[in-house]
Order: C-alpha cells, then sequence, then structure tokens
C-alpha cells in the first residue's frame, strides 16, 4: 500500500509530512519507557522481521495481491511506541533504498501504514486481550483480528488524505468502497502471519511480548523455579 | 529458548523469506496501486526520483539472474533496516535502573535537558 509521488498533492503531503514526524517525535519518548537492555535488541528484529515478510507480496483476487504492513504486529510484541517507528524505519529504508513509496509521500505512507496500524493494532488487541482470559489461544486469536481491522482503517485513512489532497477527482464513494473491499481480504492475510507470528513467539517467551506482559500468569512462571529450587532442599536433608 | 537464540532464529527466517522467498511474491498490483488503476487516482503519479538507484524495485544493479538480483535486495534490506532500528533502539532505551536516574547529565548533551530521564507522573 506504498503510496507513489504525485497521489497526493504537495500542501497535503506536507502536512502529512509533520503529522508523520510528530508521531515518530511523540514514538521516540514513548519508546524509552518499553525498551531495555533486555528488549531493545529484539526492535531490530521485528524491523528486520516485517521488511522481509512485506516484501511476501500474496495475491487476494483476481489480478490483485496485497502484503504484511505490520503495526499490529510490531506493536504486539515490542509496545506500540517501538513498533512504530520499527515500521517508519522499514518505509524510510524502503523509499530510499528500494524506491518503494514516493520520497514526498513518506508522511503519508508513514501515517497509513505506521501510525494508524500501530494505534489500531495495539487498543483492538489490548482490549480483546484484557477481556479474555489469558491462554495462548486468546492471544493467538487476539492479534488475529487487531491485525485484521488495522488493514482497512490504514485503507480509509489513505482515502481521508485523498479526500483533501488527491490529485485527480475521483468518486470518493467508489474510492472508499473498493480500498475497504480489497483491503479486508489483505487483511485476512496481514491476521495468519500476525496471528503465526505473535502465537510462535507466545509459545516460546511469553515474558518478551509486549502486548501480553502484564497478563501472565504468575504461578506459570514461577513454578520452573521451585522445580528447579526442589533439589535443594533433599540434598541439605 | 534464549533472548539471543530468539533473535538469531528470527533474523535467520527473515533473511530466508526476503532473500529467498520474496522470488515466488505475487507480482500482481497490491490493492492501492489496482484501486488507483481501476478508478483512475493514479493520473498525477510521478516516477520515484531514485528509480535509478542500484536497487530500486528491489533488483540489484549489474546482477542478471532474476532470483539472485531480489535476493540480494532483500538480504541488504534485512541488515539495514536491523542495524539502523537495532541503532536507535539501542539509542533510546532505559539504562539500567542503577544508572539511569543518576546519570542525568551524560544524557543532556544532545542540549535537552534531563527531563527525559525522569519518569512521567502518573495520577
Amino acid at each position: 500500500m506504498h503510496v507513489p509521488d504525485g497521489f497526493i498533492d504537495a500542501p497535503v503531503s506536507v502536512g502529512a509530512g509533520v503529522l508523520a514526524a510528530a508521531g515518530v517525535a511523540v514514538c521516540l519518548r514513548g519508546a524509552r519507557r518499553e525498551l531495555d537492555d533486555r528488549t531493545a535488541p529484539l526492535a531490530g528484529l521485528v524491523a528486520a522481521f516485517v521488511f522481509a515478510v512485506q516484501m511476501l507480496n500474496f495475491p487476494v483476487a483476481a489480478g490483485t495481491s496485497g502484503h504484511l504492513l505490520g503495526g499490529a504486529l510490531a506493536a504486539i510484541l515490542v509496545g506500540p511506541y517501538t513498533g512504530a517507528l520499527c515500521v517508519a524505519v522499514v518505509l524510510l529504508v524502503q523509499s530510499l533504498l528500494f524506491a518503494d513509496g514516493g520520497l514526498t509521500a513518506l508522511g503519508v505512507n508513514v501515517v497509513d501504514m505506521s501510525l494508524v496500524t500501530v494505534v489500531v493494532g495495539w487498543f483492538v488487541f489490548r482490549a480483546l486481550i484484557k477481556a479474555l482470559a489469558y491462554s495462548k489461544r486468546a492471544v493467538t486469536a487476539s492479534a488475529f483480528v487487531a491485525a485484521l481491522v488495522s488493514v482497512p482503517v490504514s485503507a480509509l485513512a489513505f482515502v481521508g488524505f485523498y479526500a483533501i489532497g488527491g490529485t485527480t477527482d475521483v468518486s470518493l464513494a467508489a474510492v472508499t468502497t473498493a480500498m475497504v473491499g480489497v483491503h479486508v481480504l489483505i487483511g485476512l492475510g496481514e491476521a495468519v502471519i500476525t496471528a503465526l507470528t505473535v502465537g510462535s513467539v507466545v509459545a516460546v517467551r511469553p515474558d518478551l511480548v509486549a502486548g501480553v506482559r502484564d497478563r501472565l500468569p504468575t504461578l506459570d512462571l514461577r513454578r520452573p523455579a521451585v522445580a528447579a529450587a526442589a533439589p535443594a532442599p533433599r540434598s541439605g536433608a | 529458548m534464549s533472548r539471543r537464540a530468539l533473535v538469531l532464529v528470527g533474523l535467520l527466517l527473515a533473511v530466508v523469506l526476503a532473500g529467498g522467498a520474496s522470488y515466488w511474491a505475487s507480482s500482481a498490483p497490491d490493492g492501492l496501486n489496482k484501486v488507483a488503476a481501476d478508478q483512475g487516482l493514479d493520473k498525477g503519479a510521478k516516477d520515484h526520483q531514485l528509480d535509478d538507484s542500484p536497487l530500486a524495485a528491489y533488483e540489484t544493479d549489474g546482477v542478471g539472474d532474476g532470483r539472485l538480483s531480489g535476493g540480494l535486495a532483500g538480504v541488504v534490506g534485512v541488515a539495514v533496516t536491523f542495524l539502523l532500528v537495532g541503532g536507535l533502539v539501542w539509542g533510546v532505551r532505559r539504562r539500567n535502573a542503577s544508572t539511569d536516574a543518576t546519570d542525568a547529565p551524560d544524557t543532556a548533551t544532545d542540549g535537552r535537558d534531563s527531563d527525559d530521564d525522569r519518569e512521567p507522573a502518573r495520577p
């Protein structure tokens, strides 16, 4: 969903650039609270993974493909502020190194594909995971829904930019219907990838998943420690 | 699984996906480009200013084999993204508790004051 140059006019592109820069500044501040020596290396991994999976366009309908946006995935794994930074850097690298996504459209792309997907993905996921009893299945299902919802909302954000700064007169109703329709399908792919990835990480290291860290049952975490400590009293006896 | 193992396995997977699996990705236009073409959003579209850059369109200049050309571009992208974000978050991360609050003058060298080191007040 990388917007090329020339879709959105200059004033709105500049406005989106300012909005994106402000969002990134907020994220730089917020990421401090999410990152420490333990979790920082995961952010690089998440960004690299999102970059890689964004290359994997999957077919969604006749003559149409889609790819992961990754905002929901990144937010769930490393937290919303860090997650938005990850996706924003992916978009920057894609535009500068691979000529994917216009230079003047970078602001629009960061707002649509990083900020919007992260905010929507994070709040939907957190609302669901707080409402459900913690289990791996609940985490996977919440990640699925959060990712699914984030993609059409991102498409709507693009339509919003086009409505105020589009360079061609078009039927906004028709564009909205078409964009939401195809991005619900792409959202299903996003949901599958996000659920698989979050499910895999939760299976091996749930303590490293930012979106569930406060929901982990403490008993499960302590049980191995108790088991490991068990031989000690025996050897003392 | 240790954290380091998790990062290594994840990176390996990213390299395999971007460097290998991407060859089989669909080359059909994505949702936005399809809608843009169908609805005429793209009448004002301009070519990317960096279309001539060595990795433009995820193809490596001077590498004839399509699979190798795309794979190399993918691996470069994974490496650059990892290093950029890794460096960025290493810079902004919270230092471990003992050095955090007391080292404010050290972290203020970028001209901002030590406010950044305080946890935000919570109600």
